[in-house]
């Protein structure tokens, strides 16, 4: 395959506390291929934020990354100078957060926040940029969008800001865009139009996603490959129909069980007893032992990695380590 | 808009009845003028005819009505200790005053808000742990004591400053002016120091808050991913959130100072409208000292207009002149 677009590998985040070290990352990797959507799942509190936001430099001190190394294009930004990681910032990755009814300056112009982000990153004029914004804002549905671009967020509707919120990620157009569950803070009814739209302009565009939410059902509809988060570690990942179709890790196979239109059938709603550890009580061995319905003497012991397979998929399950070993 | 003004006029006007309300009372139940104005000799007869011509026999409604009205056009009387009429003491005293507290307030809003941002965004630092330190300081030690210890350095040990008055004025018609001889600025610096040195920590303290609670928004954090410099961030967007709450403080606190003006002009004998007002509390000089309250009150009441005003054209969500299409 190409070389992948991102390359995380044994991502490790810490935040330093009086009462010892958190490590709330620990040694995730992972690839996004150019154009891809990469689907990114797990409980809240199982590191998918802060995954985000170790990518795209903006973790908030004292979080830092303690280990592994991130790669744009085969080249190393998890160290770059603030400056350097500033001119990625917005150009090379764009970021969209959870609540567009406060990602937006409430004090400043729709049409404000995109010229200087436009300007900021690309060598045009005010006026092309003006008129680039108008474009971009027609593009992600803001109607008469040459006419509304002067308003201010607060004259839009929490699915239009979220729209305005994408014409900014998009704006220096980004080759990889990071959407941190994007819809949750929205209306149901139109959260399923502004995934499409991530969707169908980062395509349009060859940007890839790295779609962050707790929503199986959205990563099913949505992504390419999906990445499974917990406690801070990647329980499994693989392409999107296998993994759902076929889940192997049995933590994910509990996941699988919560998406409604894969469950209809009572017998096979699996439900996973209690809740995941917090980060300063993460059992030794297997994250997941204390929940898992099939862990065994290994799994207190040694903390499984995952496992390369041959279909593309990886898991990070003692129980598969034997099936591996024949490869 | 309209009828948020209008609101705001009769709020202001009951607030200037009230005040005129407690300025009338002092005539009747501090000291007697009667007494203060014949002196104790006088022949009972002559007692009653002044309270006739003064109208202490109307009606109190009566009284007070004509008291209003005659306040209205600027009218207190004369003052019983001077003779003259009140309003040409007030106006003659008016011009010291304003330009100590004008001068006061600019300084202390320019370094206020110089100093809150400087100790926000190096929040850890050396110098702006000493700011807030020595900031507590300036907030405890009272007025008057700050002015003495100035004059002390300044004026008695350094003799780089005059300790008292105005120094040299030129005379502009109606406003007598300190700002255009040499003498005149010097005089103003003690002064100034002391009366600002309150607001300016308070502003200080305030934008820094402020400015620490706006850098943690959603929308900055926002502006981060957006790769916008760090000059962009701190100075056009956080600056410019954080000033909106402080200019309404800020403005308000013009009031105060001018109160407040009546501490240092004692110190440093400034001939203001507060060294006349402390006199003639030692005087008992009912009609200065009610001529004095409603000034006051009424500039107080004007300040809190402005702002109020002012707050709704920095805000753009408070204007509501452009009905928000419901999307
Ligand atoms: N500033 C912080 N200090 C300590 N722990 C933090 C901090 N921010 C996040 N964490 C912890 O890191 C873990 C992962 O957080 P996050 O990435 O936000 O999870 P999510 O998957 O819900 O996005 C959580 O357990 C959270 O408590
Ligand atoms: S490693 Fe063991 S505990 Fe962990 S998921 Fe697999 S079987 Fe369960
Ligand atoms: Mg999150």
């Amino acid at each position: 395959m190409a070389e992948p677009l991102l390359s995380v590998r044994d991502l490790v985040v810490e935040f330093p506390t009086r009462r010892g070290t958190l490590t709330a990352i620990n040694k995730v990797s992972f690839d996004i291929h150019p154009g891809e959507v990469l689907g990114v799942v797990g409980e809240s509190g199982a590191g998918k934020s802060l995954t985000g936001a170790a990518i795209i430099g903006l973790l908030e001190p004292p979080g830092r990354i303690a280990g592994g190394e991130i790669r744009l294009r085969g080249e190393r930004i998890d160290h770059l100078t603030r400056e350097a990681m500033r001119r990625i910032r917005g150009k090379r990755i764009g970021m969209v957060f959870q609540d567009p009814l406060t990602s937006l300056n409430p004090l400043y112009t729709v049409s404000q926040q995109l010229t200087e982000t436009i300007l900021t990153h690309l060598p045009v004029s005010r006026k092309e940029a003006r008129e680039r914004a108008i474009a971009l804002l027609d593009r992600v549905g803001i109607p008469a969008a040459r006419r509304r671009i002067d308003d201010y967020p607060h004259h839009f509707s929490g699915g239009m800001r979220q729209r305005v919120v994408i014409a900014l990620a998009l704006a220096a157009e980004p080759e990889l865009v990071i959407a941190d569950e994007p819809t949750t803070a929205l209306d149901v009814s139109v959260q399923a139009q502004i995934i499409d739209l991530i969707k169908e302009i980062c395509m349009e565009r060859g940007a890839s996603v790295m779609l962050i939410t707790h929503d199986m059902g959205v990563i099913a509809e949505t992504a390419d490959r999906v990445a499974v988060l917990y406690a801070g570690r990647l329980a499994e990942i693989g392409p999107v129909h296998d993994v759902i179709t076929k889940a192997e890790h049995p933590y994910t196979k509990g996941l699988m069980g919560s998406i409604p239109t894969l469950s209809h059938d009572e017998d096979r709603l699996v439900q996973i007893p209690g809740s995941m550890p917090r980060l300063t009580a993460i059992p030794t061995g297997c994250a997941f032992n204390p929940r898992c319905g099939e862990a065994f003497a290994k799994c207190h012991v040694d903390r499984p990695d995952p496992i390369e397979r041959p279909d593309n998929r990886q898991v990070a399950c003692w129980l598969y380590e034997k099936e591996s070993a024949h490869v | 808009m309209i009828a948020f003004i209008l609101r705001r006029i009769v709020q202001s006007i009951l607030v200037m009845l009230v005040v005129a309300l407690v300025s009338f009372s002092l005539f009747r139940y501090v000291g007697d003028p009667v007494a203060t104005m014949l002196g104790q000799e006088a022949t009972l007869q002559d007692r009653a005819e002044l309270r006739e011509r003064l109208g202490l026999n109307d009606p109190i409604v009566v009284q007070f009505w004509d008291f209003l009205s005659r306040a209205v056009t600027g009218d207190f009387g004369l003052s019983y200790r001077l003779q003259q009429p009140v309003m040409e003491l007030i106006l003659s005293r008016l011009p010291a005053t304003l330009e100590l507290a004008l001068i006061s307030g600019i300084v202390a809003f320019i370094v206020g808000v110089g100093l809150g941002v400087y100790t926000a965004l190096n929040r850890r630092g050396v110098g702006s742990n000493s700011i807030m330190a020595v900031s507590l300081i300036g907030v405890s030690l009272p007025t008057f004591l700050i002015g003495v210890l100035l004059i002390w350095v300044f004026a008695v040990e350094l003799q780089w400053l005059p300790s008292f008055g105005r120094g040299e004025t030129v005379d502009l018609g109606s406003w007598t002016t300190g700002f255009l001889t040499e003498s005149g600025r010097a005089s103003l610096v003690l002064p100034v120091i002391t009366l600002g040195l309150y607001q300016m920590t308070l502003i200080m303290r305030l934008v820094r808050s402020e400015m620490l609670e706006v850098l943690r928004t959603d929308y900055i954090k926002f502006a981060r991913a957006r790769g916008l410099s760090n000059r962009a961030i701190n100075f056009g967007h956080a600056l410019k959130n954080t000033l909106v709450p402080v200019i309404t403080i800020a403005g308000l606190q013009m009031g105060s100072i001018i109160a407040f003006a009546i501490i240092t002009e004692t110190v440093f004998q400034w001939p203001g409208v507060g060294a006349l007002f402390i006199n003639s509390v030692q005087f008992v000089d009912v009609p200065v000292m009610a001529a004095y309250l409603l000034l006051i009150s009424f500039i107080f009441v004007v300040i809190n207009l402005i702002v109020d005003l002012l707050y709704y054209v920095v805000d753009p969500r408070l204007r509501v002149d452009r009905a928000a299409p419901g999307h």
